[in-house]
């Protein structure tokens, strides 16, 4: 690793220190908040697997269900019949701090699953089947929502994750030792400029006393 | 207040109608991207999409990733399950730890 190029001097010297001091805090800090994040991240797709699995398998039965009915009705009669919907669902959104990262949550508003007047129909002209394919898709509804909102955070912790481990490494493998490397080399230029200095006056002292020695000869 | 948004081919979706979603049936791929954008500066939070759609569209979707709404969620239509919502669930772990310590037993 290359040492970062500036003037070997005192000043720079207590800078880099200090500076290297910064970004060993720094690195602690985001290993701790990397580490943080992959648990809540592990938790929360090891959820958003379970999720996905059940609402694929539920709309896939809603789905079969569904095709039974309209295969013993018109389409007319399940369009006029769906169509309109007797309420309309709706969903209040909020946010969650998670280790700075706001993830979404979503809180559905509507009738509950479960409730006995789910149809938007009557039961006169329709098939029993397309009552059981709405009553399984109502049923769904929640966990869908959940789903949607455990895959959402899971995108954007992943995306977090990501950033934060680069930032992570390249503290640990490029920042870290470059300052390390350039306060090494600082020091070592230091003394050396100190041990020539000392070298120096030395020889001049040296030089003086012969020049004295020199004279007391001659007189 | 937020709506939630189904987008597919009509066979697929119309059953959401019927519990309380707003259902826009669209043929094509182009079409279908047209409408995430419209939805998306509409009071949408959460858009559910069949998976041949978000197969076509996922350049679109993985640009909509890091944004906090409208959720995309790919489910499966009724021509059967492809596995792209899985595989979605997947890349985000792969980005995440560096590779697939979930899916992969």
């Amino acid at each position: 690793m290359a040492a970062i190029n500036v003037n070997p001097t005192r000043m720079e010297l207590t800078r880099l220190k200090k500076r290297l001091v910064t970004a060993r805090r720094g690195h602690k800090l985001l290993k701790d908040k990397r580490d943080e994040l992959m648990r809540q991240f592990l938790d929360l797709v090891r959820e958003n697997k379970v999720l996905r699995e059940r609402v694929e398998y539920g709309i896939a039965e809603a789905n079969k269900s569904f095709v039974v009915a309209r295969s013993v009705m018109q389409d007319e009669t399940i369009d006029t019949a769906l169509l309109l919907p007797s309420y309309q669902m709706s969903l209040e959104v909020g946010t969650k701090n998670v280790m700075s990262v706001d993830i979404p949550t979503f809180k559905a508003k509507g009738k509950s699953a479960g409730a006995s007047d789910i149809f938007s129909y009557s039961f006169a002209f329709t098939s029993g089947d397309l009552d059981s394919a709405v009553e399984e898709l109502s049923g769904l509804l929640p966990e869908m929502i959940r789903l949607a909102e455990a895959e959402k955070s899971a995108q954007m912790l992943a995306a977090e994750i990501e950033k934060t481990r680069r930032r992570v490494n390249a503290l640990e493998h490029v920042m870290i030792p470059q300052y390390e490397q350039t306060i090494k080399m600082i020091a070592m230029k230091l003394e050396e400029n100190e041990r020539s200095a000392t070298a120096r006056l030395m020889k001049v002292k040296d030089m003086m006393l012969e020049k004295v020695m020199e004279a007391k000869k001659s007189s | 207040m937020h709506n939630i948004a189904v987008i597919g081919d009509k066979d697929s979706i119309y059953g959401f109608a019927a519990v309380g979603l707003a259902t826009f049936a669209v043929e094509t791929k182009h079409e279908a991207a047209e409408k995430i954008n419209e939805l998306r500066s509409g009071s949408f939070a959460v858009i559910y999409i069949t998976e041949w759609l978000a197969e076509e569209l996922s350049d679109l979707l993985s640009k909509l990733d890091g944004e906090q709404i409208p959720a995309i969620v790919p489910i499966p239509g009724i021509s059967g399950n492809t596995g792209i919502g899985i595989a979605r669930v997947k890349q985000s772990v792969e980005k995440a730890v560096g590779s697939d310590i979930i899916f992969n037993n």
